[in-house]
């Protein structure tokens, strides 16, 4: 049990990273990831929503749209589900703490569109996990989004410094950088069969 | 994939309100609430001077995952165009009706709809293309280009003047794709469509139709688009 979370972990992580390797949530990668404090403020709240998201769409799924024959409303539901939450997790963090919100709060409302949050809820319904693994997938996928929005922020920071050709100027040059990082993250892939 | 009007000179109108002031009951408005010349302008903006992938930098998500070969970058410009459409008209329709502080959760609620309809009739109809395309069907509810033209556009105009826009992004979407999915795949495989267009001895690159080659293949069609531009302008 414990091996195939780990197996879990490491592949939603690194060898298929959501960001490099799937391309969910690619809006944020490129659009917060210009300073090192948003991509990690942005990587923060996405980790939070995404779990809380995962358990919940996975709870909805299991309680409602099955024992009902609603799969057809899945699509419907979940993002229902996921931008009631997000509004949620705005007012309570609000509410308990001012710190976490000045933080948090502007990228909170950016993440109901985020589609690495649906495309969570979804795949664990196509591998039909079950809760646990639903839990560690969601906690791993976060974490390499948030891994690929720091490094690509580190770069972008020297990225500033450099001097780049004036047509690649812009967004070119981002996408070229994230591809050379897609191009390292894919070394992992001899680490996990599957 | 024509224009809605054809070209031919109409004189050009001041660029009207976004909501026509309620006229008063029995009076005949002084003039339509648009001309032709608005629906141009409408059906044109979203083809390339507001286009979504090269412009604006938004829906790159399914425009890089699906974009391995032409056929799914075309498929998947159709799929998002035609619930752009769907989804420009019905709020349109239903614009005097929602109130603003609950519009983005109705505008979704529509969106996630007609996403559901185009996501069962391609598992329907195209049950290999839906494969292939995967998880970014049901996506398309979060591409921010629906969303952003459902509130930005069609929540303050009258019908065809969304749906001329719906048309023009959804076209302008759609040849993104397609661009990006020819270049990949015949850089990756030599192919078009299928079809082989490079000669033999070109060895095919592989990487272009690997997740890193989306990346790159898009940043190197910017900068060539940059560059373009750059001596137009000059």
């Amino acid at each position: 049990m414990a091996g195939e979370l780990a197996l879990i972990a490491v592949s939603a992580m690194l060898v298929n990273n959501f960001v490099l390797a799937r391309f969910l949530g690619i809006c944020p990668f490129l659009g917060v990831s210009r300073r090192m404090e948003s991509a990690v403020g942005m990587s923060m709240a996405v980790m939070f929503v995404m779990t809380v998201a995962s358990l919940v769409t996975w709870l909805v799924q299991r309680l409602v749209l099955t024992p009902f024959g609603l799969d057809y409303l899945r699509t419907v539901t979940f993002i229902l589900v996921i931008a009631s939450l997000v509004q949620l997790v705005e007012m309570v963090v609000q509410k308990t703490s001012p710190v976490l919100y000045q933080a948090l709060g502007i990228f909170l409302p950016l993440i109901t569109t985020n589609c690495a949050i649906l495309g969570v809820a979804l795949l664990v319904q196509q591998k039909a996990y079950g809760f646990l693994q639903t839990l560690t997938f969601a906690v791993a996928a976060s974490a390499g989004f948030g891994l690929a929005l720091v490094l690509l922020a580190g770069l972008r920071e020297s990225l500033a410094l450099a001097r780049v050709p004036r047509a690649f100027q812009g967004n070119a040059i981002v996408l070229v950088t994230a591809g050379i990082l897609s191009l390292a993250f894919m070394g992992f892939s001899g680490l996990v069969r599957g | 994939m024509e224009a809605t009007t054809p070209s031919r000179p109409v004189p050009l109108a001041a660029e009207p309100t976004a909501v026509p002031a309620p006229a008063p009951p029995g009076a005949v408005p002084a003039r339509p609430a648009f001309t032709t010349a608005d629906l141009t302008a409408d059906f044109t903006r979203g083809l390339w001077k507001e286009n979504g992938v090269f412009k604006q930098m938004l829906g790159l998500c399914p425009t890089l995952a699906v974009t391995t070969t032409a056929v799914g970058g075309l498929a998947m410009g159709l799929a998002t165009a035609a619930v752009i459409l769907a989804s420009n008209a019905s709020v349109s329709l239903v614009r005097g009706a929602i109130p603003s502080s609950v519009r983005i959760p109705a505008f979704i609620v529509i969106i996630a709809a007609f996403v559901t309809v185009v996501d069962l009739a391609m598992n329907a109809f195209t049950h290999e293309l839906h494969k292939t395309l995967g998880l970014f069907i049901p996506l398309i509810v979060v591409n921010c280009i629906v969303l952003g033209r459902a509130d930005a556009f069609a929540s303050k105009r009258p019908l065809p003047r969304a749906l001329a826009d719906g048309l023009g992004v959804g076209v302008g979407f759609t040849l993104a794709l397609l661009a990006l999915g020819v270049v990949r795949e015949m850089l990756g495989f030599g192919t078009v469509f299928g079809t082989h267009v490079l000669p033999g001895a070109y060895p095919p690159f592989l990487l272009f139709v690997l997740p890193p080659g989306a990346f790159i293949a898009l940043g190197l069609m910017l900068a060539a688009i940059n560059r373009g531009q750059a001596r137009m302008g000059a």
